[in-house]
């Protein structure tokens, strides 16, 4: 009698890494083995969502594809890793799952397949293609080289002029964020209204997502990077870059209330709360890109999808250009190459914001969606009585 | 020269050699494995059995020493040491501040282990993680560590310690700690061990839940050194593990709990033992050797719809039939035996009120073997099975110590050559098992080992000045 032949085979068709299907299935393969074995619960919130299941399918993969955050805990904790034959690595599963996720959601969803596949070359000709538009357009209508004109950038291009442009781009990113996030959210969590989330339940999501709560590998040493060592660095990186972008988009919305409410036209003084916010928001965008790509270029290979690097350079790239160019404009707005440097970095900030729907940065929307599920799925009672004693 | 050399790099070698450098000796720790590989069993662990006499950090309640040393007892029975047992138990409720320091985390009880909540300490990420954190530690502090290098035997003088051998490398040291582990995945010994039945060899059904370089062969060389040893040479710590598991490294999650749920037939599709005897976390340690006592030493664990999603998720997928006869032809097995042994098991359970977490008064009657408790016909389709191997955890036979660690030759301890770990784990785990004692005996000794090993370096070099 032979009878153990055949369901070998099976087995090996359900966990060996030869017989990987789809980005799904795969994530779907590997968590099968995961929860018989349930070592990197205390990581993150991955693996206790985990055990509320006994079977993944496509919205559970996709919900649990962007609760991971990639910190690397589990991968160098696990028994079941390369080169064992169940070849388990849930960083890279979960992040080639992520991708599928930011374009099978992205609306429209043509222009999000194209970012995903050439998000340097993108962000890149992009930003370029904007700037030498601007270039031509104040070119064809005044001076390129001027005199200085003691920072008014009005002169070069009229405060409602430059709201003309951003105004829509900028809403336009927000409304395919919002359709994107919201076909999401209906597809891993039917049953739940985001709006009807008990309030402690959205505190602690708010309070996970802006404090990087599962970078700090559920001891509060951090994640991994290069090897099995611990390292805040991600988290600290990644602060400075989350948080100067929110200082400089204060500090155009502050300069926004300015020009309305007071009537206080730009350009204002150094020592002004526009020019403070958007430098300290500048220098973080210029120190917190740069790390996480020296991170980024140093990570374990078996860590996170190589095959992602250029989404995730194509924003670094056009993060740090975006700083470079703010800095570069303020430090010469007194000069005569301030229209050219103005052109520049209006060009950039436009790229930046046309693609943000598209690339990188969308992971923080999903991310804050699947923290959301999370906090709400938690305090639900469990379907599953696995603890008989 | 090296003070310490440390042969094994799971978590007995890590200690003694982290230790050994804490206490001022050179240290040279030797890996059999390769670096993906290190660790030894211990990269599958997942928790530390702590006494304590009130509530710590991540354990509940108290366990004090009195209760662990009735446990070991009673696991054991008997065949144990009390002294170093109570070493070991006394060691557990104050090394975990030492494991801290070295990169060790520590966390509540796992979902689905709720009953070791008092008594274990899990380790954050489990085994490998630890293993990892001692091996940054080791690094830190300067311990020389090499892989891929087994060392194939040791060079004594009248039970001294001089040298080891790996490869065609003989390297000197004033002390030596072997942690090399025991010899389970050392097939051709398993086969000495277990014997014949039916004119094949009972070990080659076996599963190695555990590493693949666990190969016995220092415990062989010391065992034929003259070394005093201890334990059943012939016993291994075995549970019923999935029969399509890894032949080595399958580690946890190749774990079945679905036994107590449902019946379990042997290959002739009968059944043989009290699936429902207690609850299955006192029970999942004798499933290996029942498996092993049956032909082909395999056997089936037969549940019906009612008991999904009421064990821990197996690693594989049931195998999944509508109905009974279906359910026989795809394991294998003979149609009418199956459906006879279920029918008769289904006349014979006497209704009650199905409780899986009390000893419920769900019992078969006039049956042979009775289940007596959790008995619910098994008549709802879908039907799942789960082929059970044993699978082997660990092995017994092991060298003699003392207090000091130390290893015995004709009733003499060494004066620097110890043991520490798995090879010596027989003198307090004689027979039997409960969770996270080979940890603790591992940890205990391996800090002795490591201490002893420095100490008596320091007398080797005064000895040669002199």
């Amino acid at each position: 009698m032979q009878p153990l032949d055949p369901l070998l085979r099976e087995a090996g068709a359900a966990t060996s890494a030869a017989a990987r299907g789809t980005a799904a299935a795969e994530v779907a393969r590997q968590l099968q083995i995961c929860n018989a074995c349930r070592y990197c619960e205390g990581f993150c919130a991955v693996f206790p969502a985990m055990t509320r299941r006994l079977e993944f399918g496509k919205a559970d993969v996709d919900y649990l594809a962007n609760l991971c955050h990639n910190c690397g805990a589990c991968l160098h904790a696990c028994q079941y890793a390369p080169p064992h034959e169940f070849a388990v690595n849930v960083p890279q599963a979960m992040a080639r799952v992520r991708v599928q996720t930011y374009s099978d959601y992205a609306w429209p969803r043509a222009l999000g397949r194209l970012y995903r596949h050439n998000g340097v070359a993108i962000a890149l000709a992009l930003s370029s293609g904007l700037a030498l538009f601007l270039v031509l357009v104040i070119a064809l209508t005044g001076n390129l080289w001027h005199e200085p004109m003691a920072g008014n950038f009005y002169r070069v291009f009229p405060h409602n002029l430059m709201v003309s442009m951003f105004a829509p781009i900028l809403l336009f990113a927000l409304l395919a964020l919002a359709l994107g996030v919201r076909r999401f959210w209906r597809d891993i969590s039917p049953a739940d209204r985001a709006q009807d989330a008990p309030r402690a339940a959205v505190a602690e999501a708010t309070q996970a997502a802006l404090s990087l709560k599962y970078l700090d590998g559920g001891h509060g040493e951090g994640c991994n990077e290069a090897d099995d060592r611990f390292t805040l660095w991600r988290r600290r990186f990644h602060h400075l870059t989350f948080y100067g972008f929110l200082l400089c988009f204060a500090s155009t919305s502050v300069a926004t209330l300015y020009h309305y409410l007071l009537g206080w036209s730009a350009p204002y003084a150094l020592v002004s709360l526009p020019v403070l916010l958007g430098t300290a928001g500048g220098i973080g965008l210029l120190i917190g890109p740069s790390g996480l790509l020296w991170l980024n270029l140093r990570r374990h290979p078996l860590h996170g999808d190589a095959a992602q690097r250029p989404m995730d350079l194509g924003f670094i790239a056009l993060l740090l250009l975006a700083s470079a160019s703010g800095i570069a404009l303020l430090a010469w707005r007194d000069s005569g190459a301030m229209a050219l440097l103005l052109a520049l970095h209006l060009g950039i900030v436009m790229a930046l914001f046309l693609t943000l729907p598209y690339g990188k940065f969308a992971h923080g929307v999903y991310r804050t969606a699947a923290l959301l599920k999370w906090a709400i799925e938690k305090r639900q009672p469990s379907r599953l009585q696995l603890e008989p004693e | 020269m090296h003070d310490v050399i440390v042969i094994g790099g799971g978590n007995a070698g890590l200690c003694a050699a982290l230790t050994a450098r804490e206490s001022g000796a050179s240290v040279l720790l030797l890996e059999s494995a390769p670096r993906a590989w290190r660790g030894g069993n211990s990269q599958h662990t997942r928790n530390l059995r702590c006494m304590h006499d009130a509530p710590q950090d991540v354990l509940t309640d108290a366990y004090p020493e009195e209760e662990y040393w009735q446990d070991l007892r009673k696991v054991t029975g008997g065949v144990t040491n009390e002294a170093l047992a109570r070493l070991a138990i006394r060691d557990s409720a104050h090394c975990r501040d030492w494991m801290r320091r070295h990169g060790v985390h520590f966390q509540p009880s796992l979902s689905g282990t709720l009953q070791l909540s008092r008594t274990n300490a899990f380790f954050l990420g489990g085994g490998k993680a630890l293993v990892n954190a001692y091996y940054r530690s080791a690094e830190l502090l300067g311990v020389h560590i090499r892989y891929d290098a087994p060392v194939a035997r040791l060079e004594l003088s009248q039970g001294r310690f001089v040298a080891a051998h790996t490869g065609d490398e003989r390297i000197e040291a004033r002390a030596c700690v072997v942690a090399s582990g025991g010899f389970e995945s050392n097939r051709e010994w398993l086969r000495q061990a277990w014997g014949q039945s039916n004119g094949e060899w009972v070990a080659d059904n076996f599963l190695i839940r555990g590493t693949r370089f666990n190969l016995g062969v220092l415990l062989k060389f010391l065992i034929e050194a003259g070394a005093d040893t201890i334990g059943d040479p012939t016993q291994c710590h075995a549970v019923a593990i999935d029969a399509r598991s890894p032949l080595y490294d399958g580690g946890i999650c190749t774990r079945v709990d679905s036994v107590s749920l449902g019946i379990v037939v042997n290959q002739l599709a009968a059944r043989f033992y009290d699936e429902g005897e207690d609850f299955w976390p006192k029970r999942y340690a004798i499933w290996g050797r029942l498996v092993a006592g049956q032909p082909g030493q395999i056997a089936y664990s037969i549940i019906d719809a009612k008991a999904i999603g009421r064990f821990m998720p197996p690693v594989f997928p049931g195998v999944k039939a509508q109905s009974v006869p279906e359910l026989a032809r795809a394991l294998g097995l003979d149609a009418a035996a199956l459906v006879r042994t279920v029918s008769d098991y289904n006349a014979a359970c006497r209704p009650g009120s199905f409780d899986h977490a009390t000893l419920d008064d769900c019992a078969t009657s006039g049956l042979t073997p009775p289940k007596t408790h959790w008995a619910r016909p098994i008549d709802t389709a879908p039907f799942s099975a789960y082929p059970l191997k044993p699978g082997i955890t660990f092995t017994y036979l092991g060298v003699v110590v003392n207090a000091q660690a130390a290893v015995f030759f004709d009733g003499q301890p060494s004066p620097n050559l110890f043991a520490a770990g798995e090879i010596m784990a027989g003198n307090v785990l004689g027979q039997g098992y409960t969770a996270g004692v080979g940890m603790t005996i591992g940890t205990a000794f391996g800090r002795i080992a490591g201490t002893q090993a420095a100490a008596a370096a320091v007398r080797g070099k005064m000895h040669a000045a002199a």
